[in-house]
């Protein structure tokens, strides 16, 4: 995907799935592992739901997501350099909270 | 509020507000427990963020951290150059079917 090659695969090569999720969620609130599944589905139904009917979610000390409408622009293939039409589109948009910011960062930058 | 013909209604759903939905539809837990599901989900996701990796879930999109690279900015009222540093900024992708169901079922990256 254009995205990896953007170098946006992330700083380690490590990725997180929603099995580690289930795996916090059974062992910090000791549910089982289909309830674990079942709630992990369900909130991220409800946010997808939400941003479908373009509202806005707003999740404290964690970040919002917003739908944004783009108009139809001429685009350009960024290897080729080739006019590419980009279409009308919604798309969304994550603005992480202050407190998410600032902990990324400093995580990040004692590591170098 | 209104704008004219053009405006249409935002809304904003909270965590506070996911938090009291979830606990409708699962009334026979309680909602403080519920409270710490959200917690403990977002919370794993932060986490991650923090220790560099990317965190993906199908459907809905994936997050990452992008490395933006120091550079020259500029103070936009002086016109002074001012170095801004490296730095890690969390980013998000919405996953393909969320793409596809925010633009009529069809994805526009595949167009």
């Amino acid at each position: 995907m254009l995205n990896h090659k953007l170098g946006a695969a992330g700083v380690t090569e490590k990725t997180i799935t929603r099995a580690d999720i289930v795996d916090a969620l059974v062992q910090e609130v000791g549910l089982t592992r289909q309830d674990s599944s079942d709630y992990l589905e369900r909130v991220l139904e409800m946010v997808c739901e939400e941003l479908v009917s373009d509202n806005s979610v707003k999740l404290a000390r964690f970040g919002n997501f917003v739908v944004r409408r783009k108009n139809a622009r001429v685009g350009r293939n960024p290897k080729t350099g080739k006019e590419a039409p980009i279409t009308a589109r919604r798309v969304v948009t994550f603005k992480p909270s202050p407190l998410m910011r600032r902990r990324v960062e400093s995580a990040l930058a004692s590591k170098e | 509020m209104l704008f004219g013909p053009f405006s249409f209604q935002i809304s904003v759903m909270l965590r506070s507000e996911l938090i009291l939905r979830l606990s409708e539809e699962r009334p026979e837990i309680r909602p403080r427990e519920v409270e710490r599901i959200v917690d403990v989900i977002l919370d794993e996701i932060s986490a991650a963020l923090e220790a560099g990796d990317r965190v993906e879930l199908r459907g809905f999109g994936a997050f990452s951290v992008r490395q933006r690279e120091a550079r020259t900015g500029r103070n936009p009222r002086t016109g002074e150059s001012v170095p801004v540093e490296k730095k890690y900024v969390p980013f998000f992708k919405a996953g393909k079917e969320l793409r596809a169901r925010l633009n009529n079922g069809e994805d526009p990256e595949d167009r």
